[in-house]
């Protein structure tokens, strides 16, 4: 079961990890963002229920909140019934956490996508750009002051400073 | 006086014509059993809605449909394309596939009075070598189709296919020495007349019979020389998207498009003269049948199973592609240098030295 | 042999995100050297249409609609999948009867979402017949879906507390038929033709290969998890509806090559047959919706004729369902994998927050790794076999 589990993050960590009421019998943390990696790396390697399957990173706005931005981590081990959740609280003015890509690489795209819709930054992502949305768009769409009906549109196709764009076309074919 | 005009111009003006124009109008029917064939293997129906006098027809003017709408579209160049080669490219296709046919005989000489005249519009002495020196021309179609669009996607495909189509003339051209040893001549018309002899008494002699490894080389061979699956990576649609004609559109595309299914009709007309027996009835050789219902009879009908025997092999290629998946580009290579070309070889060795040990040459 | 680390020239190709290989709207730009692949870059977003932050505007009741474009090749599973979420949230559990419906349409879903990946997958390795295989089979379900909800593709049946409406007369012996005949004959077909065709299984065949260790690691599931060899299967591993009472095997592949997940999916499809036959015999009698008044609609008879029923309905459809403020997260095995969904409520009648953990997510981002060092025409199949749905990776 989850509790010895629990029981032995909360003593290891005890301080930086503070436990939320069980609701629907699920486990969630809050962390502290500096030991975010530390608490990762701890519950990755658990004898008997490593938690090798990082579902999901996402962001939540609470704009009434003093610390608005949440990054919530689901992880999961391969004996599915232990799953956990990790929360991390971020200030508006700044919204960095680490990230966690050195122990799992599939939190690559989740957290560009946290990045894209909410604008936190995981420091030590190889590759932080936008993901869903347009490289030229503006702002971070799923915050909660962000217009759903606002639209942007995109200019140009993005190359990735792969090639460079095709050269205008010369007059003498441009008449046919 | 006036026949032997007559005869001349049957000779050098009608055949060169009818012929040509036949053979295109064979891309209609090709394009039809394509289509009705495909969907018949997929258990499903297929294209039947065209109607023409209130009659379905079963379909057969879904080609004719497909022509006019191809006709009637945008002709475009792409910017910054080789314009010459662009329009060349095409041609170089069409022209190399139609020329090929020229020479496969589809009855034989028909003898009325002291006219013979051969039925095939040019019968050359070097037969298969003209067939094989023209084929390659049509690499340059597929050559310059890729380069001139200035495209990525055509470029690919023209790598592709020309490497392709190099490496498998190669395997094509090897796997028919076994026949030239055997039947022991270059012309086509020979090479079907011995194929009416007898083997043990009952069986034609066909090629199929006494080169079977030659068979199977040969039409391996002319389907990647047609750019068919499971040789048709050059026009992966999921990969490269259509490849070298790509660019393509309007009566250029179609150019193309007709020179696929005439480079099909021609590799089955192959396939058919040097393997199947050509015009040959089985046991009814020329003489007896034009005893029987005289020359002209005996012409039409043995054009009759020279056709039946093309489209026999033309829906082996349509079957074989709605079947198999695809090569992939080095597997395709590796089948052509490493598989086929060493057993082409083998074939070669195998029919010079068996008839030796036999003691059958000096015949 | 030129040496090739030498040469600094390499073209760049553009593939999508309008491209023939039916995968939905993907871009992928490689760096090509010749026809090898030195990089890959996969670009997605071109079908985002904002669910989550559409959801945010509407009743739960009002996004079942919105999930059905999720995956839309098996929508019945996103349904099912988001109801589940919402009821753990609520903290209700539907009746019995509707357990087993939605494990059954779960189970077909996850069979016609397999033939459309094999079928899209084969059409890019050239075996175009066996798509139209897959697409027959493919009818008899949308067939029986169609009489279940109305819908072939888009199906929204499921709703909060239980389903839209009970099985229609007959069904289940339709179902029967088709499950006993139709399907597992199609399979049988496109396994005749293709699992020991020579030409696929050397374009198949160590292409795209995943070890378990880095599967696990970039957050595969599914299929794509089963094929590199690890047994992580949630309807084993955290059973729900009833899933432990069946009998049925989770097919493990060795390579988490192509030809692996082609496999995969082949057998699991024969599982599911299996799982259907079981529920379908124990399908329970009972109501399906649950009996709630803040939940269920109450029925047609009653709202046109009771004033209580009509004043239920006027504010279970306006309002919606008011659950609890609290967060779940809770994930079902869907066709591609672990289909997840984290539920914010703040105790009024719209989410306050839905993330939806779409399964080919994770399995997209492994791309880059995947793709270095192979031909473009492995790379087709590489993402052939690895089922990218668009609408489900962009949402």
């Amino acid at each position: 079961m989850a509790k010895p589990i629990s029981q032995a993050l909360l003593d290891k960590f005890s301080g930086s990890v503070e436990a939320l009421p069980a609701f629907r019998e699920e486990e969630a943390f809050v962390v502290a963002r500096d030991r975010l990696l530390e608490v990762c790396r701890f519950l990755a390697s658990f004898p008997g229920c490593e938690f090798r399957l990082l579902e999901d990173i996402c962001g939540v706005d609470y704009p009434g909140r003093e610390k608005r931005f949440e990054a919530v981590y689901h992880l999961s081990s391969l004996e599915g019934e232990k799953r956990i959740r990790l929360k991390v609280l971020l200030d508006e003015s700044d919204p960095g956490v680490p990230s966690v890509i050195g122990i799992w690489k599939g939190a690559d795209w989740f957290e560009r996508e946290a990045f894209d819709q909410y604008g936190i930054r995981f420091e030590g992502h190889p590759n932080l750009r936008r993901i869903l949305n347009h490289e030229e768009f503006v702002g971070h769409p799923l915050r909660k002051d962000y217009p759903i009906k606002k639209r942007q549109t995109l200019s140009s196709p993005a190359n990735f400073g792969w090639e460079q764009a095709a050269p205008p076309v010369p007059a003498k074919d441009a008449e046919r | 006086m006036l026949i032997d005009y007559l005869v001349l111009t049957v000779q050098y003006l009608v055949f060169p014509l009818a012929i040509p124009v036949l053979l295109l109008m064979g891309i209609p029917v090709a394009v039809w059993i394509e289509r009705r064939g495909a969907a018949f293997i997929q258990d499903r129906v297929g294209p039947n809605r065209i109607t023409l006098f209130g009659l379905r027809n079963a379909g057969i003017l879904q080609p004719f449909a497909d022509a006019l709408k191809l006709l009637v579209k945008e002709d475009f160049l792409p910017a910054r394309a080789d314009r010459f080669l662009y329009y060349l490219a095409p041609a170089f296709s069409l022209a190399p596939a139609l020329l090929t046919f020229m020479v496969i005989p589809f009855a034989d000489v028909l003898e009325v009075g002291k006219y013979k005249i051969p039925m095939q519009v040019a019968d050359l002495n070097v037969g298969i070598l003209f067939i094989f020196a023209i084929a390659s021309l049509g690499v340059f179609g597929v050559v310059f189709g890729g380069w001139a669009p200035n495209s990525k996607y055509s470029l690919l495909g023209g790598l592709r296919s020309s490497a392709q189509m190099i490496s498998y003339e190669v395997a094509m051209g090897l796997s028919v020495i076994g026949i030239l040893l055997v039947f022991e001549s270059v012309r086509l018309n020979d090479i079907v007349r011995l194929q009416g002899d007898l083997l043990f008494g009952f069986l034609p002699r066909w090629g199929i019979i006494v080169q079977p490894l030659g068979f199977l080389l040969f039409f391996v061979a002319a389907l990647a020389e047609t750019n068919r699956i499971p040789f048709d990576l050059p026009e992966a649609e999921a990969e490269i998207v259509a490849g070298y004609h790509l660019e393509y559109s309007s009566f250029k595309f179609s150019m193309y498009f007709m020179a696929e299914y005439v480079n099909m009709l021609v590799a089955s007309g192959l396939v058919t003269s040097l393997f199947l027996g050509g015009w040959q009835i089985p046991w009814l050789p020329t003489a007896t049948l034009a005893a029987f219902v005289g020359p002209a009879l005996a012409a039409i009908l043995q054009a009759t199973s020279f056709v039946v025997k093309l489209w026999f092999v033309m829906w082996l290629m349509v079957w074989i592609r709605w079947t198999l998946p695809r090569f992939r580009y080095d597997q395709l290579m590796g089948l052509g240098w490493r598989v086929m070309l060493p057993l082409a070889l083998m074939n070669i060795c195998i029919t010079s030295i068996v008839p030796f040990i036999l003691g059958i040459y000096g015949k | 042999m030129l040496e090739q680390t030498d040469r600094k020239e390499w073209m760049v190709l553009n593939i999508g995100p309008a491209h023939p290989t039916m995968h939905g709207t993907l871009r992928i730009m490689v760096k090509l050297d010749g026809e090898t692949i030195l990089e890959a870059l996969p670009e997605i977003g071109y079908l985002h249409r904002g669910f989550e932050k559409g959801a945010e505007h509407l009743t739960y009741q009002q996004v079942i609609p919105l999930t059905d474009r999720l995956n839309y090749c098996s929508a019945m599973m996103n349904n099912v999948g988001y109801c589940r979420a919402v009821e753990k949230l609520l903290g209700i559990e539907v009746p019995r009867r509707s357990q087993y419906i939605r494990v059954i349409v779960s189970e077909l879903s996850r069979i016609i979402d397999h033939l459309v990946c094999i079928g899209a997958n084969l059409v890019d390795l050239g075996a175009l017949t066996p798509f139209w295989y897959c697409f027959r089979d493919r009818e008899y379900v949308y067939e029986l879906l169609e009489a279940l909800c109305g819908a072939r593709l888009t199906t929204s049946y499921t709703r909060i507390g239980g389903l839209a409406n009970d099985l229609p007369a007959g069904w289940v012996e339709r179902c029967r038929k088709v499950m006993r005949k139709n399907i597992p004959q199609g399979i049988d077909e496109v396994e005749t033709l293709l699992t020991r065709n020579r030409i696929f299984i050397d374009r198949a065949q160590g292409v795209g290969a995943v070890s378990a260790a880095d599967a696990l690691n970039y957050g595969f599931t599914g299929p794509c998890l089963r094929a590199s060899g690890v047994a992580f299967d949630l309807r084993k591993a955290d059973p729900y509806y009833d899933y432990d009472k069946f009998d049925f095997e989770i097919p493990i592949g060795k390579n988490g090559d192509t030809y692996d997940r082609y496999l995969v999916r082949m057998e699991e499809m024969r599982q599911s047959l299996r799982i259907l036959e079981q529920a379908l015999d124990g399908l329970p009698e009972g109501p399906v919706n649950v009996e709630d008044k803040r939940i269920t609609l109450p029925e047609k008879e009653k709202v046109y004729t009771k004033f209580g029923a009509l004043v239920q309905h006027i504010k279970l459809v306006v309002d919606g369902i008011v659950p609890p403020a609290g967060e779940v997260y809770s994930a079902t095995e869907a066709a591609n994998g672990v289909l997840g969904f984290y539920i914010v409520s703040d105790g009024t009648k719209n989410p306050y927050r839905i993330k939806v953990r779409p399964p080919c997510f994770a399995i997209y981002q492994a791309l880059p790794k995947l793709a270095q060092g192979n031909l473009i025409p492995d790379l087709i199949a590489i993402i052939g076999s690895l089922n990218i749905i668009a609408g489900e990776l962009d949402r």
